[in-house]
Parts: C-alpha cells; structure tokens; sequence
C-alpha cells in the first residue's frame, strides 16, 4: 500500500508537526510504502544546516541535550524505511524551498512541484493533508 | 482519476509575504498538471469570496510590493478553468454577507448538505 | 463523481473547543456524517485530548460518543497531558497512533479538523 501524507506546518512551531512524523513512522513501521509532500514552512523539515545546542537551562551539554533536530528524525524514517524494505520518498516543494532559502537539504530529499503531488496523490492508496492555521 | 474537495479554511495567514493564498494557488497549479477537483471555502476563508478585496500598497522601507495577492482574480481563474467554487452559507452569513457582496462565480453551500456534498468526491482535502 | 453510498470517515481533530471557535463545527460535522449513515470515527490528538476528560463542562465529546461516533484518544497525547484513562467521558477510547494509521490506510475519507 502506498500513502500519501502532505505537510504545511514549518519545524518548532506547532504539534501538528510531530504528529505528522508519528503517522509517517507508523506507517513504516505497517511496511507501507509513503510519500512526502512538503509544502510552504514545511520544507525546512530537512534543512542540512539545523544544529544542535546547549541547554543552560537544563543544566546540558549539547553532547547530553541530544536534541534530535526535525532532519535527524527525517533522517530516521528514511533509514528505518530503507531497513524495512519500503519507500519513503520526500519531496520538498522546490518555489517554496527557493523563497525561504532551504535548499540545502539532506541526501534523500528531493525538490517537486505542485505536479508531483498530484502524480503522488494518484498513484497513492490514499492523501492525508495537514494543513496550518 | 479521482475527484478531490480542496476545502480552505485559513485565509489571510501569508498572503502579502507569497503574493497569493498557498492553497488557492496550488489548486490551479494541480488543476494546470490535469487533477479534478472542486473547492469549498470554509470559516474565515468565506472571506476570500468576497468582491472589492485590496491588499495593495505594502512597502517596508524602500521595498514596495509591486504584485499584491489578487484573491478575486485567482478563485475567477480557478472558475474560468472548470473548477467549481463553494461557500458555506452559515459561515457566509456569520460574517454579515450578503449575496451581493460575493463573486458570482460563486456557490453557496448550507452545513446540513455537507454530507451528501462529501460522498460525490473520492477524496477530501482539508488545507 | 463517485455515486454516493455509505462510506467511513477519519476525523483528527488536534484542538479544543476552548482553545478554538471551530471546534464545536468540527464535532457538528462528525455528527452529521455519521446521522447520514456514514460510519465515523474522530481521533482526538494534541490538545484535542484535553476536551475527552469527563470533567470538562463541555458536552461536545460525549454528545458525539451518544450519536455513534467512535471517540478515538491518542494514547502519547493523553500521557503527555497527564490524563488517565479513568477521567475519559464514557465511551472515549485510548487508542495508539497506529490505530489512526490503520483506518486511513483502509481507505477512510480522511480529513484533519
């Protein structure tokens, strides 16, 4: 089965992203081949230049923080679909990457346009769109 | 192919910065790739159908915006091209519009049809 | 267009009724559809969660658990939000994301409110 999921909500500002992974994960985790469409905010999900920090108020190293930044868990997914022998393909809506100057992005995701997603949506079992408010 | 329902249901979150509303203008960049579909205007995205919109005259410092989003433009566009475009009538009247004020390409839609509404799309997209 | 018939709908909802005016409409909806005949299932998730405890004087939740809607709660949200299963309003289950993941991979009409 392949499922499309479409994101708007840009990382840190909203749990609507999270939830979106967690899905993604799961659907994995189902052995479900998945397909990203990442529109507006969203495309900074896997920006190659996020870093990690210290945290002075937790009293943390950035070694001990760990904090796990929105591309390592895109990352993740693409290792933990990559294991479990399915796809997850993601596709960064390339005008929205180019106006917020994201296109340094991690290997294994790929710039699309609004065409792909209509292709995705197509060859897909079913779309899930979470929008922004 | 499958015919989807784009609802929009946020409007006025961005549009001076990208010059249009994202969802309306991904419609009819998914409209211009061969998709079907229809879109229903929900909430304060009611709004948009709305004659007489500006947002004209931004300008920050010695940047003006010479190419404001155009709303009216882009939903008789999205008519112009086939796609349908729905209003819900309580939203519609919540906000204390009339027909009138409403572009023609418009359709009024009441809550109470929404089900019977959903059921003739095989998918339903809420932005 | 597809002719119409019964179908199943998936419904996320991620707010509030106190936290958004749009909510007490997103619940309205589910009602709708399933006073159609549609079979309906609203998944609450984030703060959507925070409406399923029993104590809260809303009615929204259990109104749709009486009308046949099945009333999903994100089992992490609820953790998250230090609320126990025994504050859920009768008839609200704890469900796991998969549980969410396995209804819109069976094809429901899926909408996040």
């Amino acid at each position: 089965m392949t499922l499309t999921f479409v994101m708007m909500e840009a990382p840190f500002e909203n749990a609507r992203t999270v939830s979106v992974l967690r899905l993604i994960d799961a659907a994995i985790r189902r052995r479900h081949d998945v397909t990203v469409f990442a529109y507006e905010g969203a495309v900074a999900m896997t920006f190659a230049r996020q870093a990690p920090h210290a945290n002075a108020v937790h009293g943390r190293t950035a070694e001990e923080e760990d904090h796990p930044l929105p591309k390592d868990w895109v990352a993740g997914l693409m290792t933990a679909a990559q294991q479990r022998g399915v796809k997850l393909e993601w596709i960064n809506c390339g005008l929205c990457v180019d106006e917020r100057g994201v296109a340094e992005a991690i290997p294994g995701a790929k710039r699309g346009s609004p065409a792909d997603l209509w292709k995705a949506s197509e060859a897909s079992d079913n779309t899930l769109v979470i929008g922004t408010r | 192919m499958k015919k989807t329902l784009q609802i929009v249901t946020s409007a006025y979150r961005c549009n001076s910065e990208e010059q249009d509303d994202p969802v309306v203008w991904i419609c009819q960049a998914m409209k211009g790739a061969g998709a079907d579909l229809d879109m229903l205007l929900e909430g304060t995205a009611v709004n948009y159908a709305v004659k007489g919109q500006d947002a004209s005259g931004l300008s920050f410092g010695t940047k003006a915006q010479t190419q404001p989003p155009r709303i009216e433009e882009d939903l008789k566009r999205l008519s112009a091209k086939g796609i349908k475009v729905y209003a819900i009538e309580e939203d519609v009247a919540a906000r204390g519009l009339e027909r009138s004020d409403l572009l023609e390409e418009i359709k009024g839609i009441a809550r109470a049809e929404l089900p019977k509404f959903f059921a003739q799309y095989h998918q339903i997209w809420r932005w | 267009m597809k002719e119409s018939s019964m179908e199943s709908y998936l419904l996320f909802e991620s707010q509030e009724p106190l936290e958004s005016a749009q909510v007490p409409g997103h619940y309205e909806l589910a009602a709708a559809l399933k006073a159609a005949g549609n079979r309906v299932t609203m998944f609450l998730v984030q703060n959507g969660v925070l409406a399923a405890r029993h104590a809260l004087r809303s009615e929204g939740v259990p109104r749709l658990v009486a009308a046949g809607v099945e009333v999903l709660a994100d089992d992490f949200s609820l953790r998250e939000r230090g609320i126990s299963a025994s504050r859920l309003s009768s008839g609200v289950r704890v469900a796991t994301i998969e549980d969410a993941l396995d209804q819109f991979a069976a094809g429901r009409k899926t909408l996040w409110l």
